[in-house]
């Protein structure tokens, strides 16, 4: 159960490290490295709760599922893309260009797919009516945008560096600045909302949530890199960060049945 | 010699986090039918932790074929015109844990194929997607040979099935942890065939 007070970072820090060496140990010990988060993470107060304790069922997945729904330019308008341009004046921070594309597992772009993200403001404020933060609110800045992917998986969105943020999962508890994204795949099981970080974050250690990935290539995979090439002159920054999707999962018997009739949704 | 089995490894999943009500919700999210239109149902639930308390802070998406058992591929999900099936939708819980959609009854993709609705949560606290399904629960032929339920023992089975409302709806209660917890699954799929000597 949870304890009757909350916990000082340094023994939060200690929870972490005590799993991160359980996991160095089964790694040594031959273990596949494990590339996705850990449900039961009890560092993240929040997930005890919230986590199935039966292992998931391993099944084949079927029809709809090897589908995926279908957004078009009538979903997203371009603007969605600028988080700059929302409001009448320009939003205080940082401004940068984050880009990058979306991929399966085989490397092949996923093309035309919906995109979503969202943010705190520059001082780590969201606009969320629940965000009890008393960092000031942005009146230029809301935090969300949307975007399709190009025939290359290619998106790119303008916005401002969000600030880290304090949370109640301990005491002195912080997040990493991070964007929120959304992705969609080209089937339903390729679905997935993670969060995009920035390099060299010292909070990165200290952060239950990031750490619920006990793997470092793994965690490594959502850490965007600085890129002086996406940088524009005299206006903004540039970072780039790849997302690879699961799968796919369709094999070519189905791939070919399904184009036998017509139902190709690929 | 390349391998041609290699291949990326995925990006990691997070949590949705507390602060997406803002972000993710759109007008008509829940509506894949329009309300009152012929054909349409409600499907509703409530999304429970391990305590049995309702999670406020979920958000649930639902993916299935037409009434005729045909999955389409039309856009307009985030502009609804108010007569085009996308077969996408999206639900917040609010204070009581409870999500609503309206829908269609999804048919059959094949002739005897138990109709289900392919559904992934994403919540506060949980640190990666889940996905489930949703059944309907009237076949039971085709549900008694649906390769899915069968492996699965008779207490979970039922947690995957929808009840049925006097009004034609649905009712499917989720429950992340604990009693009659709801069964999640991972995909393995046979993916291309594996290359002979590779
Ligand atoms: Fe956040």
């Amino acid at each position: 159960m949870t304890s009757p007070r909350q916990n000082t970072q340094q023994e939060m820090s200690a929870e972490i490290q005590a799993i991160a060496s359980t996991y160095r140990q089964s790694l040594a010990a031959g273990a596949a490295p494990l590339t996705q988060p850990s449900l039961d993470y009890a560092p993240y107060r929040s997930s005890i709760l919230r986590h199935p304790t039966k292992n998931l069922h391993h099944t084949d997945p079927e029809t709809i599922e090897l589908a995926s729904p279908a957004f078009g330019h009538q979903d997203v308008s371009p603007l969605e893309a600028d988080l700059t341009i929302v409001h009448n004046g320009e939003p205080q921070g940082e401004r940068i260009k984050v880009a990058g594309r979306v991929l399966d597992g085989d490397g092949r772009p996923v093309a035309g797919q919906l995109v979503e993200i969202w943010q705190a403001n520059a001082a780590g404020r969201y606009i969320h009516k629940r965000d009890q933060h008393p960092a000031p609110i942005d009146p230029n800045f809301t935090g969300v945008g949307r975007c399709i992917t190009g025939a290359d998986g290619s998106y790119a969105f303008t916005t401002i560096k969000p600030g880290a943020y304090p949370w109640k999962n301990h005491i002195n508890a912080w997040r990493p600045a991070h964007i929120h994204f959304s992705l969609f795949g080209s089937e339903f099981t390729q679905r997935i909302i993670t969060q995009m970080y920035f390099p060299g974050d010292q909070l990165f250690p200290l952060d239950p949530i990031y750490q619920s990935i006990v793997d470092q290539d793994a965690r490594d995979r959502l850490v965007a890199t600085y890129n002086h090439e996406l940088t524009s002159p005299e206006w903004s920054l540039g970072y780039n960060w790849d997302i690879v999707l699961t799968g796919p999962k369709r094999t070519w018997t189905e791939t070919e049945a399904l184009g036998e009739d017509g139902e190709h949704h690929g | 010699m390349a391998n041609t089995m290699d291949k990326l490894t995925p990006t990691p999943g997070q949590t949705v986090g507390p602060f997406f009500g803002y972000a993710l919700p759109f007008e008509k999210d829940n509506e894949l039918a329009a309300p009152g239109r012929p054909g349409s149902i409600r499907l509703q639930g409530t999304v429970t932790d391990g305590a049995g308390a309702p999670i406020p802070d979920a958000i649930l998406e639902i993916w299935q074929p037409n009434a005729d058992g045909n999955i389409v591929a039309e856009t307009g999900s985030l502009v609804r015109d108010g007569y085009t099936f996308t077969g996408w939708g999206r639900a917040s819980t609010g204070n009581t844990g409870r999500y609503t959609f309206t829908t269609v009854n999804p048919g059959a993709t094949r002739p005897g194929a138990a109709p289900f609705i392919a559904v992934v949560l994403f919540a506060r606290g949980l640190t990666n997607r889940l996905f489930t399904r949703i059944y309907l629960p009237e076949d039971t032929a085709a549900l008694a040979a649906d390769p899915l339920l069968a492996s699965l023992p008779e207490e979970r089975r039922s947690t995957l099935l929808a009840s049925r409302e006097p009004d034609g709806g649905l009712r499917w209660d989720l429950r992340l942890q604990g009693d009659g917890e709801t069964v999640f699954l991972e995909f393995d799929g046979a993916r291309h065939a594996p290359a002979q000597g590779a």
